[in-house]
């Protein structure tokens, strides 16, 4: 912050060391993060929409299926799909807070980033650690509240792993996997007009994309499902979530280990912010919009 | 002395596909000076002001900015300007001082400094007491003044509006340009702004007038009048057509048709309207006698009218 201090006095001196002047990264990475969080918790519809859904989605799903599913090492579909909600919970508060990047280009507020004298790399991740803080705020928040609900009767009990002892490891688990979806969601909302567009993405690629992770269902044995879900990248993020926060250790035993799942999610990751620092980097035509 | 240059364009062009938006366009600003690109929409003025805001890439020619090039050093020349854009870059759910806030981080400016900096321009824009209201609240005039607020936050030495009037009304207009002129005049700040109003282009020290890609004249706005030269009579008619070639045979005048009415350029102007009104006082519905417009200046530069793309 000194840093910053120093450089903003230079400016106010003004004369001719001003274009030397270099703003900090980090303070314009707090500020677009900070806006982000700010702006959520100014929507009352989005904090209700963002918490409400993923527990009507597990009370609901968790009754209909509970009969029919048999999972592995004979747990209930409630526990099976605990991690899977938030692993949803994350998937949607990455689809939210980057459609908003197509709201700021078009009124008007992305131009006057762009014509700071910031570093294109902040831009970047101001945007996408203030996706990333939002959804793993909420998913730990519903790892947290989801087994009591077991205490009024909506749920059966079940167990939990998440404990005081391995919260920071999921916590650090959750951000790595929510940093991934919402680079994803961002090189995906960075070169389009409209939010009509993003749906269309959302639909027919991201709801899939989670569908076929491992968090709805398990994998089948073989056939093609299998071998989609085996390339879903984002299979690796559910299942090291998984392995983090099931009790049960046989209930994870098909599932590929801890090492491989954070080796594909941090390649995952790095993938996808490689691509939209690229993108937000070019200088065209649509960027100046 | 390089120094007194502001903006230095040299032979700019620029292309969107097919369609050829600047066609070689150079001029110079002064420092301190307050230069307007008056044109009408698609004029290209758009286009050059992205150019100068280091928005689009540069594809031929040359542009500086206090001799930063605006292609390889675009991070310096950011640093210097500051960007007004017709569509105000607010974001409405945040308020007023919020948005400044964030803004001052962008160009590195944190804590104290940010804060009576701030607190400096709200009060000088006279938004003081609408500073902790959602900028959404606010009307176009006002959004207007937070976006000018927030453009001169980290002090630029260039200061680029794009159409700053639209969406105002006359008074909003008028405290704008005396904002303008007193920043001008208390800080040298280079002033360069696009526009489409022809009042606009009057109160600017120098302007370059943009049609179809091209700068069709530069100069003051004073100087520009005189280059039409003399006297501009504007005659409303019922049948303008038969009273143009009317006065081209009493009058040999070479009188212009621009819709319903007929434009006459010349001298002694005065005395030409006695005779006019009183050779055809039953065709006439209206008559003027006024000092050559800017838009006169655009008409006799371009051959067309200022609104639309009709030849005269």
């Amino acid at each position: 912050m000194s840093k910053a201090i120093a450089i903003s006095e230079s400016i106010n001196d003004s004369n001719g060391d001003v274009a030397h002047a270099q703003p900090s990264i980090g303070l314009a990475v707090y500020t677009l993060a900070l806006r982000e969080l700010v702006r959520f918790f100014r929507q009352r519809t989005r904090i209700i929409g963002a918490l409400g859904q993923p527990f009507i989605f597990w009370i609901l799903f968790g009754a209909g299926l509970q009969g029919s599913f048999r999972g592995p090492a004979g747990i209930s579909y409630q526990e099976y799909f605990f991690p899977g909600v938030a692993v949803m919970i994350v998937m949607f508060t990455a689809i939210f807070s980057t459609i908003s990047i197509i709201e700021d280009r078009r009124e008007g507020f992305l131009q006057g980033v762009l014509v700071a004298p910031v570093s294109r790399l902040a831009i970047v991740l101001g945007k996408v650690f203030g996706g990333t803080i939002l959804a793993v705020m909420q998913a730990v928040l519903f790892l947290a509240i989801g087994p009591l609900l077991a205490v009024v009767g909506l749920s059966p009990p079940i167990s939990t792993g998440l404990t005081w002892f391995n919260f920071p490891i999921v916590l650090a688990y959750l951000a790595l996997v929510a940093f991934a979806l919402t680079s994803l969601g961002y090189l995906i909302a960075w070169p389009m007009d409209s939010t009509h567009g993003f749906h269309a993405i959302m639909s027919v690629f991201l709801m899939p994309m989670w569908l076929l992770s491992g968090s709805f269902f398990p994998a089948p044995e073989s056939g093609w499902l299998s071998w989609v879900i085996r390339l879903n990248p984002l299979t690796y993020g559910t299942a090291g979530l998984r392995r983090l926060v099931t009790p049960n250790i046989d209930a994870v035993a098909g599932l590929p280990t801890f090492p491989v799942c954070l080796a594909v999610t941090v390649a995952s990751a790095v993938i996808y912010i490689s691509i939209a620092i690229w993108l937000t980097g070019r200088q065209t035509a649509h960027n100046a919009r | 002395m390089s120094d007194s240059i502001a903006v230095r364009v040299s032979d700019l062009r620029h292309r969107y596909g097919d369609r050829e938006a600047l066609r070689g366009i150079g001029f110079t600003v002064a420092a301190g000076e307050i230069f307007g690109l008056l044109g009408p929409n698609g004029g290209g003025k758009t286009t050059l002001f992205r150019l100068l805001a280091t928005l689009l890439p540069v594809q031929s020619g040359t542009a500086t900015l206090l001799g930063k090039n605006v292609a390889t050093e675009s991070r310096s020349v950011r640093q210097l300007i500051g960007v007004t854009f017709q569509s105000p870059s607010l974001d409405g759910k945040l308020t007023v001082t919020e948005n400044l806030k964030h803004q001052s981080h962008l160009y590195g400016l944190s804590g104290q400094t940010a804060k009576s900096r701030i607190s400096e321009l709200l009060d000088r824009l006279g938004l003081k007491d609408r500073a902790q209201d959602l900028v959404d609240s606010l009307s176009g005039g006002l959004k207007r003044r937070v976006e000018v607020a927030k453009s001169l936050l980290h002090r630029p030495r260039i200061l680029l509006l794009d159409e700053p009037s639209t969406g105002l009304d006359p008074g909003a207009r008028h405290d704008l340009w005396e904002y303008l002129s007193r920043l001008r005049r208390d800080e040298g700040t280079t002033i360069l702004v696009t526009t489409h109003l022809m009042e606009e282009a009057d109160r600017c020290d120098r302007l370059g007038i943009l049609h179809k890609g091209e700068l069709v004249a530069i100069g003051m706005p004073d100087e520009l009048r005189l280059s039409v030269g003399g006297d501009c009579l504007t005659i409303q008619s019922s049948d303008p057509k038969s009273l143009a070639e009317k006065l081209t045979d009493r009058f040999q005048l070479t009188p212009r048709q621009i819709g319903e009415s007929i434009r006459i350029e010349g001298n002694a102007g005065h005395e030409l309207l006695r005779d006019i009104v009183t050779a055809f006082p039953s065709e006439i519905t209206a008559i003027s006698l006024a000092k050559p417009t800017l838009e006169d200046v655009f008409i006799s530069r371009t051959g067309h009218r200022f609104w639309e793309n009709e030849p005269v």
